[in-house]
């Protein structure tokens, strides 16, 4: 099976801390994947890679059929190129409404004058209106996104970022401050994007990524600790050295 | 399409209204076409407002809308001015020129009337041939394009550099004022090829226009500023409505989230960058013929700065507002330091208002970055009964719009 | 012929110490010698006095030089009763008269003297005569003071007289400043080329100016042009090229200056020549109208000459035709080819070493400006590098603090003790500003960088505007002690003065004073922690309101002291803060936000960036700085977090 995503002997340094160390870790077209480790294991700096953020001191990051190098990119080529990545603390713009938040990410053109030029023809109009029902804002749309609840922006989060139709998508700690119901909410829709496009999970929460029943890859000082479904991971006694067997502690 | 800008826009409306009104009741009251109420330099003091205005709007569209503050918006405004003087002064010349050469014995050849002109615009530097620089001076089609060409490409190769590098925020505003200190600290010398710290005079005396007098001419320049104004107000008002002026605004709030989006957040910067230092020039094309002189001391960084306050006097994120803060700004200004206002005696002191207007400019601009940040403009919120969105105490809202993107995530 | 015969014979002896002519021969007095003379004396002539004037100037009577001195001053005259000279000194109503021997001679009236008034030509050798007389002068201070007559004014007849009175110096530092004069009149004078060219070789590597000022005579050099094929007599230097060495302007000038092509017609005379030939309504036979090209008027005028109404002239193609038919070359004035050869390269040479000694200044200058632009900065990296507020008012507490040094020496007279207590007192006025702007208006502001921006703005504009209407708009003296004039001298061309390095010296006191508070107090500590993480600060029992109007105030405090420092050198304005602030910006920028060293490899940069543009166009301190501006703005591209960047998540972006 061809990867979407193939990330190999990848090292990033801080200050002579090193983050990453020669992390390698790949993804198929649909698949959902969760990556768990303890703080500072690398988790977000691993994202920072893949969406351009941070440059690697070494390594490849590969990308589609065409094996394009991510590493060249900047954040936006990458975006545009397929990547979506949603960020722990809900990031959407408060000070527009929900319907120009969906609208600016719906997939179109991105260059400024044919932004400028663009004017949402009734499809859009309707795609926004379509995308906001699903996560639940469909009654929202004209409200600015600054009066919606902690939890209605990560859907509306969500939501911008299906509107961005990638094909791997990044999402960060998803669960984080919701309540049971829209946890539940979270890990079905999770599941049934990764039926049409690669979707790596970053959690903390054990039971989260139990219900997401996926591959899991466990990040220990910046690499691949182990890798395979959870029990197969939980059983792993360097796994439950570094990580569980501390949290049972 | 129309109707959902207007719709999206009411001010838009409004505001034409209000300006059509404005240049007609001054038409009405002028010298040249009516009850010769006002007089003619005080008709130029309002269409220099007008120009101000434009200037304004520019840069509440990249500060107010992009969240760029740009302290080098005054220096585009300048080289505007400084373009449309050079055809001004080179006509102007030529006809002078031309004129006194006509009373010799044989007709002039076109490299003395050249040598004439040099001399007539250059000897007060000691220089007497015609810089480079002026090479299309003599043609006006030709200089109005680089009034667009000149600050336009300046802002481009200067934006380009800039935002290439990521700088942001205030480091931004800090490059910004240290462009517009190195080109004012460049006209300064003799030998750039514009008459260094003299800059250009005779502005107001339009080439062809000699018969015309100044009261008409006057209003002519009012009419222009309106027509620009109007057509800049509609032209930005547009830009900021669409889905542009949601991804620029989205860039102030949060640049690094615009990019996850897809978006080249330098090339819109960049675009805004560039457009509105063509609206400043064009604005600044308008101004000087009616100052009637330009020189280097007007790119100082302070000018930029002055803008900036206006816009944040008037009220950022809305264009009526910055037109209302320059226009209430740069008016009372101009009365205070103009010596109209009486001064106020408190028995052990006189307060002459020439000497402390500049005091009470800046503690108020101190009161209203404090107290008011909206400006003048959040009066019209509490008219209409607005209330800004309940922010749930993460205030990220235009005011903190140019945070730092760390402190944004504090 | 026996006056003539003891000049000659003096002027021999004059080769020798005059201490061995007083032994070998029995010394003429001086009254016998002008008396014997006494034709030549009353109606003197440049070129027959010399014999004379040397034979006073041999005798060894000491009184020849009271006579010699007189003679050049207007101090002797004849007595018209008897002929006989006298030593006059004039009074109110006539003379004062000494005998030539110095014995009194009572007083005459003005009409009884004539009084002997030697032209320029013979001042000049009297006063050669002096010179030399006053190398041997037992008096050192006179010795002394002849050799510096020579230098100032080198002459080929002082040649002889001061290489015979090098034998007999006894003091060191006399000895070898005749030797080196003696060396220096040598290159020029001695006829002969081998000695001359020893002489150029032995100052190889010497940066004397006076040794410049020899060398450069020999090395003078003229245009001269000559037709091809004809020999150019002299020596050449080098030909020159018309259009690349001179222009074709030049060129021809230089042709019509000697005679070799007619002058040539400039436009505006051309042009009057052909005003003057106008008849009816054309000139030549073109219309009037048609002449509104340079081209039609060179046709008319032509026309003109074919016609004979004008003089011939030369048109710009006979002028290039004519240049090119000539060679230019540039030739020395000194003729011997040897010696030019042998003192351009000492010249060169020289030139070498004095670059050298050059750059070594300019480092030095730059040093200054560096240290200048860091005391500026410093204040600046604490309240924006360590804190992160921008201050745009930084400028104005620089220019308080200047004001405040002007206020206290308006009060205490005494500049040092008045510099002493305007250092503390510049530092608790701007401490005392940066607190009450820090309580009053950044506070508010903390997480609003680009406002607190614009609101320090408008407190800039408040102050500078409050300056004007306390001082007025003129500038005010800071004046530095006695004891800061002068300049610290290394050689004729590498120099500092004190005030700079003063500069530099409080430059490096706060250098030291910064890392030792913020790396060894608990002041320091707490600053650190509080900007790293407030909140977590405060858990910790820091109280960051505190600490954050502690370090505000010390960063302003600062500024106020390096006000001082500026204002010391340069004067006190209302906007002196306004020409220091974009610099410090930039200096802190491109130093690394956040770290001193950052700051001051920042300061070294733009100073020597600086003084180093100002060297490739010296005029200019204008451009100087736009181009340092620009360079800035390009430097930023490539190291956009500066100099001295921190990497990683640190940096916070």
């Amino acid at each position: 099976m061809s990867q979407l995503l193939e990330v190999s002997g990848v090292s990033v340094t801080f200050d002579g801390f090193r983050a990453i160390n020669n992390l390698s870790f790949s993804i198929g077209p649909a698949e959902l994947r969760a990556i768990i480790g303890p703080n500072g294991a690398g988790k977000t700096t691993f994202m920072d890679i893949v969406t351009g953020k941070t440059r690697p001191d070494e390594g490849r990051v590969l990308w589609g059929t065409k094996l394009q190098s991510l590493l060249s990119m900047s954040e936006a080529q990458i975006a545009r190129a397929g990547v979506g990545r949603k960020f722990q603390r809900p990031t959407v713009f408060e000070d527009q409404t929900v319907a120009d938040n969906l609208m600016m990410a719906l997939k179109a053109a991105r260059g400024p004058l044919a932004v400028l030029f663009w004017s949402p023809k009734p499809a859009d109009h309707a795609r926004v209106a379509e995308l906001a029902t699903e996560v639940g804002l469909g009654d929202s749309l004209a409200r600015k996104s600054g009066e919606l609840s902690h939890g209605q922006k990560q859907w509306l989060e969500i939501g911008m970022l299906l509107a961005q139709e990638p094909q791997l998508l990044l999402v960060d700690e998803p669960a984080a401050g919701m309540t049971l119901a829209e946890r539940e909410h979270t890990t079905r829709l999770l599941v049934d994007l990764a039926k049409t496009r690669a979707v790596v999970v970053v959690e903390h929460d054990m039971e989260f990524v139990r219900r997401l029943n996926c591959k899991v890859t466990v990040l220990h000082e910046g690499s691949v600790l182990a890798e395979g479904s959870l029990d197969h991971v939980t059983r792993n006694p360097h796994v439950i050295d570094v990580y569980l067997g501390r949290s049972e502690r | 399409m129309t109707r959902t800008y207007l719709a999206r826009n009411p001010s838009v409306l409004w505001f034409l209204l209000i300006l059509s009104l404005f240049t007609l009741g001054v038409t009405v009251l002028s010298e040249a076409y009516g009850v010769a109420f006002l007089s003619t330099s005080f008709i130029k003091t309002l269409g220099k407002t007008l120009c101000l205005c434009l200037a304004a709007l520019a840069m509440d569209l990249i500060w107010g809308y992009a969240g760029i503050l740009s302290l080098g918006h005054m220096a585009f405004f300048a080289l505007g001015g400084y373009m449309i003087g050079m055809w001004l002064m080179y006509a102007r010349t030529e006809g002078i020129v031309i004129t006194a050469l006509s009373n010799e014995a044989l007709p002039a050849t076109a490299q003395e009337i050249q040598n004439g002109i040099a001399g007539q615009i250059f000897g007060v530097v000691g220089a007497s041939e015609l810089p480079s620089v002026w090479l299309f001076a003599h043609s006006l089609p030709l200089q109005l394009m680089l009034v667009v060409l000149v600050p336009g490409i300046l802002a481009l190769i200067f934006g380009w550099l800039a935002f290439r590098s990521r700088v942001t925020g205030v480091y931004l505003s800090i490059l910004t004022q240290a462009m517009t200190l190195a080109l004012a600290l460049y006209l300064f010398q003799n030998d750039s090829g514009l008459r260094g710290n003299n800059g250009l005079s005779g502005l107001q005396n339009i080439p062809g226009l000699a018969d015309v007098s100044q009261d008409r001419i006057s209003v002519w320049f009012l009419w222009a500023s309106a027509f620009a104004l109007g057509l800049g107000y509609l032209l930005v008002a547009w830009v900021v409505s669409g889905k542009f002026g949601s991804v620029i605004r989205a860039i102030r709030d949060d640049e690094a989230r615009v990019r996850f989006l897809g978006y080249s957040v330098e090339g819109y910067k960049l675009f805004v960058f560039t457009l509105t230092a063509i609206i400043a020039a064009i604005a600044g094309a308008l101004y000087y013929p009616q100052a009637g002189i330009i020189n280097p001391a007007e790119l100082a960084p302070i000018a930029s700065i002055y803008l900036a306050v206006w816009v944040a006097i008037g009220g950022r994120g809305r264009l009526y507002g910055a037109v209302i803060g320059a226009a209430a700004v740069s008016l009372l200004s101009s009365w205070f330091t103009g010596g109209r206002a009486p001064s106020i005696n408190l028995g052990f002191y006189t307060i002459n208002w020439v000497d402390w207007w500049l005091i009470l400019l800046g503690l108020s601009f101190v009161g209203v970055t404090l107290f008011a940040p909206k400006g003048i403009g959040g009066l019209f919120d509490l008219l209409q009964g607005l209330r800004s969105p309940d922010r749930k105490g993460a205030a990220l809202g235009p005011d903190d719009g140019s945070l730092m993107e760390k402190e944004a995530k504090e | 012929m026996r006056a003539a015969l003891a000049a000659i014979v003096l002027a021999l002896l004059s080769l020798m110490p005059l201490a061995a002519l007083a032994q070998t021969s029995p010394p003429l007095s001086a009254v016998q010698i002008v008396e014997d003379n006494r034709a030549q004396i009353e109606k003197p002539s440049r070129q027959t006095i010399g014999p004379v004037i040397a034979g006073l100037a041999g005798s060894g009577d000491p009184q020849a030089l009271v006579i010699l001195s007189a003679w050049a001053n207007r101090g002797l005259g004849v007595r018209k009763s008897d002929g006989a000279f006298v030593l006059i000194s004039e009074t109110a109503d006539g003379y004062v008269l000494r005998a030539l021997d110095g014995s009194d001679a009572g007083t005459a009236a003005r009409a009884d003297i004539t009084e002997l008034r030697p032209n320029a030509g013979v001042r000049g050798v009297i006063a050669t005569a002096l010179v030399q007389f006053n190398l041997s002068d037992p008096d050192p201070a006179r010795r002394a003071d002849a050799l510096t007559t020579i230098a100032r004014d080198p002459a080929p007849e002082l040649l002889d007289p001061l290489r015979a009175s090098i034998d007999a110096e006894t003091d060191p530092v006399l000895r070898a400043r005749k030797d080196r004069l003696n060396r220096l009149l040598t290159l020029r004078f001695d006829p002969d080329s081998a000695t001359r060219i020893a002489a150029v070789e032995s100052f190889s590597g010497d940066l004397g100016l006076d040794l410049r000022g020899a060398l450069n005579p020999l090395l003078a050099t003229t245009r001269r042009a000559a037709p091809l094929g004809t020999a150019i007599d002299g020596n050449i230097a080098r030909d020159l090229k018309p259009g690349s060495d001179l222009t074709e302007v030049e060129a021809y000038d230089l042709l019509v200056a000697a005679n070799l092509a007619p002058a040539r017609l400039t436009p505006a005379e051309l042009k009057s020549a052909l005003a003057a030939n106008i008849t009816d309504g054309a000139v030549a036979g073109i219309p009037l109208a048609d002449l509104n090209t340079q081209a039609a008027r060179n046709r008319a005028y032509t026309a003109l000459e074919v016609a004979g109404t004008v003089p011939v002239a030369a048109t710009d193609e006979e002028v290039t035709q004519i240049v090119a038919g000539h060679r230019f070359v540039l030739t020395y004035s000194e003729p011997d080819t040897a010696v030019t050869t042998a003192a351009q390269a000492v010249l060169t040479g020289i030139e070498v070493k004095l670059g050298a000694m050059q750059m070594a200044d300019l480092a030095l200058d730059a040093l200054s400006l560096a240290s200048i632009y860091f005391l500026a900065a410093i204040g600046l990296a604490i309240t924006f590098g360590v804190m992160r507020v921008i201050n745009m008012a930084h400028g104005e507490f620089i220019m308080m603090g200047a004001y405040t040094g002007y206020v206290v020496q308006l009060f205490i007279p005494n500049y040092t003790l008045s510099l002493i207590v305007a250092l503390p007192l510049a530092f608790l006025v701007t401490f005392a500003a940066g607190v009450a702007m820090e309580r009053l208006v950044i506070r508010h502001l903390y997480k609003r960088p680009l406002e607190t921006l614009l609101a320090t703005f408008g407190i800039s504009i408040a102050l500078q505007q409050l300056a004007k209407n306390i001082f007025g708009t003129q500038a005010r003296p800071l004046t530095s002690p006695a004891w800061l004039d002068g300049a610290l001298t290394f050689n004729d061309i590498v120099s500092i003065s004190y005030i700079r390095v003063a500069i530099f010296v409080l430059a490096l006191v706060f250098l030291m004073f910064f890392l030792w508070l913020m790396k060894r107090t608990r002041l320091g500590l707490e600053v650190r922690a509080v900007t790293q993480n407030p909140s977590m600060a405060a858990s910790m029992g820091i109280n960051p309101d505190r600490i954050n109007m502690l370090t505000f105030g010390l960063g302003s405090g600062i500024a106020g002291i390096a006000g001082i420092a500026i204002g010391l050198f340069a004067k006190v304005t209302s906007e002196l803060g306004n020409d220091y602030i974009v610099q410090s910006f930039m200096t802190v920028v491109v130093g690394g936000v956040g770290n001193i060293w950052g700051t001051l490899a920042g300061a070294l940069m733009i100073g020597t960036l600086q003084k180093g543009i100002e060297w490739f166009n010296p005029s200019n301190t204008l451009a100087a700085q736009t181009y340092m501006i620009l360079f800035i703005i390009l430097f930023i591209q490539f190291r956009p977090r500066g100099i001295i960047a921190l990497k990683g998540r640190a940096a916070g972006d």
